[in-house]
């Protein structure tokens, strides 16, 4: 399937708002697509969308991030698909589930523990030492502001993406030395279904931001993202505020 | 297939929030509504909002001018993320797509692939969805009909949280009635329409320049049917011996060649400030620009080549174009008369909106091909349409209006629901008379009237 002069980036979760603009980028850029999230309509249609608005070679996989048994298969199937050879992988899904009812229920904590960082490290491990081997490619992981410092509204799933980005963040260091690009991509407020209703759309940046974030930084070869880029600031800022004074506050 | 809460449950609801107590309003920018808003992004994100307690309503773009777009009674559900292409089948130029695709999108992906729309309306900014749920016409209805009539199928996720395939052959009676049933039969997720082949982005286009009302509609029946699309702006403005002296644009699709390929103008959409002072657009400014516009245009042009931008979506060169009418807003009136008695009826609307209306600030008027004569609520039948843009001014104008759609019920003709705001449940009755025919589906579909817009209560189209 790799007609394309540039090779496959497989994306995981790519039915999201923030999934789709990723694949848009990339075809632009030249490179087909292979999308990869739970399977049924949404998936179909994402891939038929892509496909039709950028022209782009398309093929989709199912995948499920709890059934990390599944994942050694469902990398090899990714490379055999793409062709024997995968340019770059974006890790995209994530589940923001429900702060309140992740007090309460366990279960719901656990899940969201278990989709961002379980999920998400048992598939990067696989594609790592698939790269690691190939010696090329990169690797872009989307985590989030919300790891870089736990807050009483949002700790469980800032925790689980806090995991990920120091699981990034040794990747990085592991597969420089082989030649692979890791990128931890933290957006901040994007305009999609995780903000709508919680934060003012004039206050979140459009989801394409994010797909033009990570291509970008795949070209520069970058190590983190913020997008937009002001959140470094932002986030500079909540980090350097004092635990005593931090742990008083209403964030 | 079955989505009804209990499969999409809690999980599919969570983590998608929705905006209380929002103020909306239609492209008219009155009367204005407070509703809860709700943005889905995945189709079991649309299932879930409309599985829920209470009332909903899919809202498209917005476009329509009154109250059609919205539910002040429970929740509106923004389609504009449920906008995937499903298929495209090149060879037989079918495309299959989700409701929330605009009609921009599918020029924008299609043209360049040689394949245009079917119907476009007046703006290229509406909704697949939309288009639907008004049954959409355009400049080309006296050879190609309403949207209807290009439509394959499409799946309707009606009250019961059943996913429904409507066609001519599957469940027919729901097809008719949600092709202009103004989205309160249920929720259009994906549709398959028939696309038209162009050989080019350019439309061959005649003027003619009429200067009265009589001369207009000679015009249009000596000729109408040498050209695909035709329309005729209107000086409505002027009265006495060019009392609907007008400008006549009609064309057919330019061959390719010439350097005239399948490209897509991006134009800059200009912006209209947020506080246009609406004073500067009166009846002085719109009479002295109106005599300006008319005498512009040559007696009789022949051939000009236009893009389809300009000769299809002129009013969208700027953006937000409805600010100019100030924050009072204005509506639409649109009405179709009949061929028999039409003549005398267009003179005397548009004799009668020039003396007791502030006046139509844009007037155009077309000729209608055959309706579709299974659609209880499709707007269009064979005669004129005449559309006028005038500014809100409360009660004065309501009753004026009035008196108008006493005229067309006299002439057995209807006003378009897609452009009202006013109407009232007695005239709709007067004017659609299958009403009874629709109403019998509406309650059989959705025996607890849960698909509610404004609209829908000020008409009586739901219980």
């Amino acid at each position: 399937m790799s007609e394309g002069a540039k090779g496959s980036v497989l994306i995981l979760g790519a039915t999201s708002l923030i999934g789709r603009a990723t694949a848009a980028a990339f075809a632009r850029e030249g490179y087909d697509l292979m999308l990869a999230s739970p399977g049924g309509p949404e998936l179909e249609h994402v891939t038929a969308d892509v496909a039709i608005r950028t022209g782009a070679a398309v093929v989709s996989l199912e995948l499920d991030a709890r059934d990390t048994a599944s994942h050694a298969g469902f990398v090899r199937r990714a490379v055999e698909a793409a062709g024997g050879e995968l340019s770059g992988a974006v890790l995209n899904f994530g589940l923001g589930g429900d702060a309140v009812c992740a007090r309460e229920d366990m279960s719901h904590a656990e899940e969201i523990l278990r989709v961002n960082f379980v999920g998400a490290a048992s598939v990067l491990g696989h594609l790592a030492n698939y790269f690691e081997q190939r010696r090329r490619g990169f690797i872009i992981g989307v985590s989030s502001v919300a790891g870089d410092r736990g807050r009483q509204s949002n700790y469980v799933y800032g925790s689980a993406k806090a995991g990920l980005s120091a699981f990034l963040q040794g990747l990085r260091n592991r597969l420089h030395h082989a030649g692979v690009t890791v990128v931890t991509v933290k957006p901040g407020f994007i305009d999609t279904r995780l903000t709508y209703g919680k934060v003012s759309p004039k206050m979140a940046a459009a989801p394409e931001r994010v797909g033009a974030a990570i291509v970008k930084a795949v070209k520069k070869r970058r190590s983190v993202v913020y997008v937009p880029g002001y959140w470094r600031l932002i986030m500079m800022i909540i980090k350097a505020i004092p635990e005593p004074v931090f742990k008083r506050l209403n964030l | 297939m079955r989505f009804g809460g209990a499969e999409t449950g809690a999980a599919g609801a969570r983590g998608v929030g929705s905006l209380a107590n929002q103020r909306v309003w239609g492209w008219g920018r009155q009367p204005v509504g407070e509703t809860e808003l709700r943005r889905p992004e995945r189709l079991r994100d649309l299932y879930a909002a409309v599985s829920g307690e209470g009332t909903a309503l899919a809202r498209g773009l917005g476009r329509s001018y009154g109250d059609a777009s919205f539910n002040s009674a429970g929740t509106t559900i923004l389609m504009e993320r449920i906008d995937r292409y499903v298929d495209f089948d090149p060879s037989a130029g079918v495309v299959e797509c989700e409701a929330g695709v605009t009609i921009d999108d599918l020029v924008r992906h299609f043209v360049p692939r040689g394949f245009f729309p079917p119907v476009v309306p007046g703006t290229k900014h509406v909704t697949m969805g939309g288009a639907i749920a008004s049954d959409i016409h355009g400049k080309n209805h006296h050879k190609d009909g309403s949207l209807a009539r290009h439509l394959l199928d499409f799946e309707l996720l009606t009250a019961s949280g059943d996913i429904v395939t409507c066609s001519r052959d599957e469940n027919p009676d729901l097809f008719w009635a949600t092709l202009g049933g103004m989205g309160l039969t249920g929720v259009v997720t994906t549709l398959r329409m028939q696309m038209t082949p162009v050989a080019s982005a350019y439309v061959e286009v005649d003027i003619d320049r009429a200067p009265d009302l009589d001369r207009t509609l000679e015009l249009f029946h000596e000729s109408d049917e040498n050209y695909r699309y035709s329309v005729a702006w209107v000086d409505g403005l002027a009265g006495g011996r060019s009392l609907g002296r007008s400008i006549l644009m009609r064309g057919n699709p330019a061959p390719s060649g010439d350097g005239r390929g399948l490209d897509v103008k991006r134009r800059k959409e200009r912006s209209v400030p947020k506080i246009f002072p609406a004073a500067l657009l009166n009846r002085t400014s719109v009479k002295a620009f109106n005599t300006l516009y008319y005498r512009r245009h040559p007696r009789q042009a022949r051939g000009a080549v236009q893009h389809y931008e300009p000769f299809f979506f002129p009013l969208d060169a700027a953006r937000d174009w409805n600010r100019l009418y100030g924050k009072r807003g204005f509506t639409q009136y649109q009405c179709v008369l009949p061929y028999e008695g039409g003549r005398d009826g267009l003179a005397r609307i548009l004799e009668f909106v020039r003396r007791e209306t502030r006046g139509s600030f844009l007037t155009v008027l077309k000729r209608f091909g055959p309706g579709e004569a299974d659609s209880p609520l499709s707007f269009p039948m064979p005669g004129y349409t005449l559309a006028m843009d005038i500014p809100w001014r409360g009660a004065a104008l309501e009753s004026a209006l009035e008196r108008i759609d006493a005229i067309v019920i006299e002439l057995g003709g209807r006003v378009y629901l897609t452009k009202d705001a006013r109407l009232s449940a007695e005239s709709l009755r007067a004017m659609y008379d299958r009403l009874d025919e629709w109403l019998a589906v509406k309650r059989r579909v959705d025996p607890e009237s849960r698909f509610v817009s404004d609209l829908g209560q000020r008409l009586g189209l739901v219980a």
